[in-house]
Formats: structure tokens, sequence, C-alpha cells
């Protein structure tokens, strides 16, 4: 194991930021922990790197299987990427990528050739070696993160900590340089986490996604598992859009808004309030009633840009429903705003409340 | 040829603003100053140098320059400790002495200057305890460096303050993930980018303290070859109205500290130029 976390809790003044948490990162994986702001995400990641320390006796940090908790950042060998990059304004793209080199101790700092060869070789690795001499202000967002990325990779890391790292840049930017992280992780394999609140960006980039909420890690799993298999409502909201409807459960009945369809989950003994769950892709729509569980829906606003066709409705009693439909099948319809029609969900997931909160 | 000094804007007002501008510099300083040479000219050169060459104005020179200098070099150190101390960490009682600061501000300096002789003198508070030690403050050139740097404190602290307020605190963390101990960060790190309003706070309490009158002239003592000031000088000047001798003296120290502040100025461009390029 690369990265340790073992029951750590933190709070700020009454403020529970984080709640006994444990997090395994195994060597060469590259894991998101995706979550709201406030959730604790940045927290964790921060006393990870040192540069936050948990509350006293709450856990341990063991980095390569060794206890750095009281160890101070500069020596844990972390390489810290921040969200507005933090440069050192003064200093060349080269001196910048060079920092970390030059402010070792005389006996472990390399000679001055060795800085050289070495901050070029980061430049080529961040595609930037045209860029050694200028100073930050006169590079594009996307470019100082990366000679943060190459700054922070200089000196070797254990372990590459990146705290939303693409936030404070345009969208393509974003996409761009998620595919090369991507790319780059897969060369070099360094045991790296990510913090973000991009849902599309974890589920990208990350082998393993991690979701936090208030201070607590809600699932652990891969992109497809958090996607495809939420473990609770919490991920499934978050993870991916959703229409929600409010309900009950009635022993094997659930009756969720105008939907009554079979629950199959846990049987509860009371009438219990619960919720269902569907994603906009797996709704489909008739211009028919055709016997399946459905309900009346009328055609608000049609949005036919991008890879599928996104239709917002209203049912009778006023509740909205997305939905996203393939360009084929909106074509065969022939939806048009205005037209009522009816709504059949394929997968519906239910979530009756849960004692735990 | 026509030049082109300004890019149109739709916001108007800078014909206007630049007029007013150069209106009010000229009635607020330059026209006064311009007074001060014409009244040196009715001086002939022999007479002028010797005025300005003469032992008493010389020694003067030497201690308003010198003494402001150290004044204001201990009020970089210490100012942009204060500063820091307020800007960066949050401890009962912080208000007032932020407050604190800006009392050489308000406070007539000529108060100052007896405050300070009482406190310094043989007998005073702090004196007394500084005498058997054989260091004399009021009374002596040190009083001098002790009152220029209490009216110059504010000057470093207030120039200081919105920069570090400005100053990204990830910077540091950056530099400390990066394996730099406390004092690299500090060396290579924070005073690289607090430099040029360093040196901005050093020349304002310069300045200051090159003009600075009511304080000294209690707490120095104003012994002839010793503790005269220049300001003194001037002043006494101006009593036996040799008018024409008192802006002599003006007028070297105006040219020496116009220097000075030159001097400092291109500094601070000088290191400001390399990192703060516009956007390509």
């Amino acid at each position: 194991m690369s990265i340790e976390v073992q029951h750590i809790s933190k709070h700020f003044g009454t403020f529970a930021a984080l709640k006994d948490v444990s997090l395994n990162v195994a060597t060469g994986e590259l894991v998101a922990l995706l979550g709201p702001s406030g959730s604790g995400k940045t927290t964790l990641l921060r006393i990870i790197s040192g540069l936050e320390a948990p509350d006293q006796g709450s856990g341990q940090i063991l980095l390569h299987d060794e206890d750095v908790t009281s160890r101070h950042v500069g020596t844990r060998r972390v390489g810290f990427v921040f969200q507005h990059y933090a440069l050192f304004r003064h200093m060349t793209v080269f001196k910048n990528i060079a920092f970390g080199l030059q402010v070792r101790p005389r006996k472990l700092r390399p000679a001055r050739h060795q800085i050289r060869e070495k901050v070029h070789e980061l430049l080529k690795l961040v595609q930037l070696d045209w860029l050694a001499d200028r100073y930050p202000a006169q590079l594009s967002g996307g470019q100082r993160q990366r000679i943060a990325l190459a700054r922070a990779l200089a000196i070797e890391p254990k372990v590459l900590l990146l705290d939303e790292p693409f936030g404070a840049l345009d969208a393509k930017t974003r996409q761009e340089l998620r595919r090369w992280l991507r790319r780059l992780h897969s060369e070099l394999h360094v045991t790296s986490v990510l913090v973000t609140h991009d849902q599309e960006e974890a589920l990208e980039v990350a082998d393993r996604v991690v979701i936090t909420n208030a201070g607590r890690i809600e699932q652990i799993g891969t992109p497809e598992e958090v996607f495809h298999h939420p473990a609770n409502e919490f991920v499934m909201n978050f993870v991916g859009h959703v229409n929600v409807f409010h309900g009950r459960v009635e022993g094997d009945r659930a009756f969720l808004g105008p939907l009554e369809v079979e629950y199959s989950g846990q049987r509860h003994a009371t009438t219990k309030p619960a919720r269902g769950l569907i994603r906009p892709y797996d709704i489909d729509i008739e211009t028919q009633a055709n016997g399946k569980p459905g309900f009346k829906a009328t055609v608000r606003h049609i949005n036919a840009a991008g890879p599928q066709v996104k239709i917002d409705l209203t049912t009778d009693s006023g509740e909205p429903v997305h939905v996203e439909l393939p360009h084929e099948r909106f074509q065969a319809l022939g939806l048009v705003v205005g037209k009522t029609v009816f709504v059949n969900p394929r997968e519906i997931n239910v979530f009756v409340d849960d004692e735990r909160r | 040829m026509k030049i082109c000094f300004k890019q149109r804007s739709i916001l108007p007002g800078f014909g206007l603003a630049l007029g007013f501008t150069l209106v009010y510099l000229s009635l607020i300083a330059l026209i006064p100053l311009l007074g001060l040479f014409l009244r040196t000219a009715e001086l002939t050169w022999g007479q002028f140098w010797a005025t300005v060459t003469d032992m008493r104005v010389l020694a003067a020179y030497r201690l308003s320059l010198g003494a402001s200098l150290i004044a204001a070099t201990i009020n970089l150190l210490f100012g942009a400790t204060v500063a820091w101390v307020l800007v960066r960490y949050r401890f009962p009682g912080r208000r007032l002495v932020d407050a604190l600061i800006d009392l050489p501000f308000a406070l007539p300096t000529a108060v100052a200057g007896i405050s300070l002789t009482a406190i310094y003198a043989e007998t005073g508070w702090i004196g007394r305890y500084l005498e058997p030690l054989n260091i004399k403050v009021a009374f002596a050139p040190l009083g001098v460096v002790v009152a220029l740097t209490f009216i110059g404190l504010p000057f470093v602290v207030r120039t200081l303050q919105p920069v570090l307020e400005d100053l990204d605190p990830e910077v540091e963390e950056a530099a400390a993930s990066l394996g730099a101990r406390r004092g690299q960060t500090v060396r290579r790190v924070i005073l690289p980018e607090l430099w040029p309003v360093l040196m901005t706070g050093f020349a304002l309490a310069f300045a200051r303290a090159l003009g600075e009158y009511g304080s000294i002239v209690f707490i120095s003592g104003n012994m002839p070859m010793r503790t005269e000031i220049v300001p003194l000088l001037i002043v006494m000047k101006l009593e036996q109205f040799d008018y024409a001798g008192a802006t002599a003296i003006a007028v070297v120290m105006l040219s020496m500290s116009f220097i000075l502040l030159l001097a400092i100025n291109l500094l601070q461009w000088w290191s400001g130029q390399r990192h703060c390029v516009m956007q390509p």
C-alpha cells in the first residue's frame, strides 16, 4: 500500500471536517476523492500531505508502510498540486521546477548540470520545453498547471496529491488536461490522489473513486461501480443526473409520485418514506399508454444539441421530469413542445429512509 | 506628428483627470519648490558654496541623512515583522495593536519628542537603566534615531499590510511541500515577492524622517556639530531673516533626498521588471 489513512478525524473549531475516515490507496493507483464542497475531501488530501494535522490522537497516516503522522510536510516527499497553481511569480519556469532540488541540503543537492538536465526532462514530460525562461504571468492557466505538476514531480515524490487541479480552467482545457493527466499517470505510475467536485472528471480519470460527504466516505469503488451500483442515495444523486420522486414503501410496493412499482429491497414492517431515483436515460417515452408502469406528462422543452436529445417534461401534478433519448428514438416519436406523452422508467432505484441518518 | 498618449476609451475622464492632476501638483508642490530654487538663485555661487559647505551645515547633513537611513532601516526590519504578525496571526488585542500603529501619524511630533525625551533622559524610565551601561539616548545622536524610528513606523507597516494580505499562503505551502525549510521559504519565496513594497515603505519612512523637525528639537539637545539636524539649521537661518541661506541648505537637502528616492525607485522598478510582465 502506498497510502494508508487509518481512523483520521479532523475538527476546525466545532466543525467536524472528517469523522473517523479510513482509506487505502495501492501503489501506482490513481484515486479520485469526489464530493460536494465542505465534504472534507480537500482536508483529507491536506492531512495526507502534512499541510494539515489530524486531531490529536485520532489516527495514523502511513506512506509506503511508514508512519508519517507526525512528520513535517517537507520530509514526507509528497508532490502537491494546488488549484490556483501556487507558482513562484518572481521565478522563471525553470527556477520554479528546480526549486525543490535547489533547496535540498548541500550534501543531497544534485550538481548544477544534473538539475538542469532534470528540469528539461520534466519540461519535456509536460510538453512545455520551450517555456523554460518565461515567468508564470506569461503562461496560460493550463500551462501554469502543467508547470506546477512538473515542479511537484521534480522531487520524485512518493505520492502525488492534486487538489482540484483543473478547477480554475475553462471547460475545454480541463478536458484536454484530464486526458493528458491520465496518459501521464499510465507512463509514470506514481501513486496519485486527486480531489475534485466534478463527477465527470473523477469518473474519467480515476482508477477508483472515493465519494465523500459530510466528513465521511460514502462509497469506494471503480467508476463503473459507483456509477451503476451506487451504495446509497447520496452517491446515486451525486454521481450523474437523476430524477427524484418522493413517496413511500408499503410491504413489497413502492408508491413514488405518479409511479407504483414493485419494491424488492429489505422489507419494513411499517410504511416508510422513500425516494425513487431514475437516471434520465433510463426513461423511455411512448405516445400511447402501453400497460407498463408509467405516467402521463407534458413536454415542456426540447434540447437536441448533443449526443442525446434532452427533454424536460412535467407530470400532471407538476413534478419536473428530465429525459434523455437517442436521436433516432426522438425522431421516431415526433415529439413537440406541449404534447402529452407516456413516460416509462426502465430502471428505478428505491431508497428507503435510513436509520443511520 | 501627433503623439497618442492614450487608448480611446468609452469611459471618459482621462483628459479632465490628468489636467486636474497637473494643476494640483503645480499649485501644491511644483511652484513652491520652484520658489525655493529662485530664492537660492539670489546668492552668488561663492556665497552658495560657502553656506552649504559650512562645517556646521555639513555635520547636520551627515546626521540628518545618517539618522534617517538608520531609522528607516530599523523600521524596515521591525515594521515588516509587526505587519506580518498583524496580518498572519489572530490574537486578542490585535485591533488595539493595529490602532496603535497609527499613533505616530496622529500625535503632534512635539509631544512625541517631549515624551521620548522624558523616557530616555538620564532619570527617565528607560534612560536610568541605560545610563550605567554608558548608553546615552536623549541629547545624543542616538536620540535622533529613536525619534525618527518612532515617527517612521506606520509608513512601513501600512504599506506592507495590504500586500501581505494578498500574499497567498498556498505559495508558502508549495515551498514547504517541496522540502524548503522555513528560512529558505522566507528568503527565496516571500522576500522576493515583498521586495518592491518593502522598498516603498523604506522610502516613505526615510523621506518622512528627513523632514522631521518637531520631535527632534526636543530630544537631540541641538548641540552644534553633534546633534543639529538640517531642518533645525534652516529654521535658525530663517529666524535670522537669512532666507537665501535657508533655501540654499534646503535645496541641497532636497537634491540629495531626490537622488536617494530616485535610486530606491529605480531599484524597485528593476526588481519589478523581472516578474511583472504583461500577458502576451
